[in-house]
């Protein structure tokens, strides 16, 4: 079970790394849309957009349903859980940034400590 | 100064905290056991600043980092493997009051969020409030808020989940 959710947490990582398949969340936080909507929206093929597409339905972002011919595409139930895990990446991020910062500043420390002691002297 | 210090067992990393507190805005707080004037050193000392802004679970090393300290003065930070195409980033410093706050612009993209931190210091110890703002919701959702690096570790499992359709 964790090794299961710590596949789609990278899986949604992965699919919100991408500025177009941002853009097309987004998009379809306003409205639903075709792929033909999204690849013309954002300059793409539509094999482009469809791979798009695939990346964020395989992390639960999106779903698309077909009728017809066409493919429609709604925000996915996974959206929230992809926005807390993106934040928690974030988080990540600046957690190993402040530990190493940690390091930088116990040693500023300690070497302000000894110059004050040979002050003392 | 350092009163108390001895009955405290081995100190566990202070926790990092993460908050979008508007549309637009992201808010990161941590507390350093240090005074402020030593956190802002590590801040503003391009020597310092290297040894810590790009961790190995980033992924990514900071080749070289050009820091400006003063108002209007620029800084500019290279990322990249030595056989990789370099990222660069870089701004503009609006606010340096040493060593309360530092406030600088992303300009590498044109909606580049304004980087505001304040070290705020109390009993010795400092708590650091760092916020991003960006200019419009659009903005922020479009960003990656400054993870791009962090982002390109996933690169390689990006292109493994587009194969896989």
């Amino acid at each position: 079970m964790v090794q299961y959710s710590q596949t789609r947490f990278d899986a949604s990582f992965a699919a919100l790394s991408d500025a177009t398949r941002r853009g097309v969340l987004e998009h379809l936080g306003g409205a639903n849309a075709s792929i033909t909507d999204l690849a013309e929206k954002f300059h793409m093929t539509l094999t482009g957009m469809k791979k798009h597409v695939d990346v964020l339905e395989r992390a639960g972002l999106v779903t698309t349903q077909k009728i017809g011919r066409v493919r429609t595409c709604r925000l996915g139930e996974g959206r929230l859980e992809a926005e807390a895990a993106w934040i928690e990446k974030y988080r990540q991020l600046w957690s190993a940034r402040f530990d190493e910062l940690d390091d930088v500043v116990e040693n500023l420390k300690r070497k302000e400590k000894v110059h004050d002691r040979r002050k003392r002297q | 100064m350092t009163a108390g210090r001895d009955n405290e067992p081995m100190p566990a990393k202070n926790p990092t905290t993460v908050e979008r507190v508007s549309d637009r805005e992201l808010v990161v707080t941590r507390t350093f056991d240090a005074p402020a004037r030593l956190v802002f050193q590590a801040w503003t000392t391009a020597e310092l600043f290297k040894r810590w802004w790009a961790p190995k679970s980033m992924g990514v090393p900071l080749r070289s980092c050009e820091m400006d300290v003063r108002v209007g003065g620029g800084y500019r930070l290279v990322f990249g493997h030595a056989d990789a195409e370099p990222m660069a980033f870089f701004g503009r410093y609006l606010e340096v009051a040493p060593p309360s706050r530092l406030v600088w612009t992303n300009e590498e993209s044109p909606d580049g969020a304004v980087t505001t931190v304040t070290f705020e210091e109390r009993d010795g110890k400092t708590l650091l409030v760092l916020t991003e703002l960006y200019p419009s919701k659009e903005a922020f959702d479009a960003s990656s808020g400054g993870m791009d690096l962090a982002a390109e570790q996933f690169v390689q499992l990006d292109a493994l989940l587009l194969t896989l359709g």
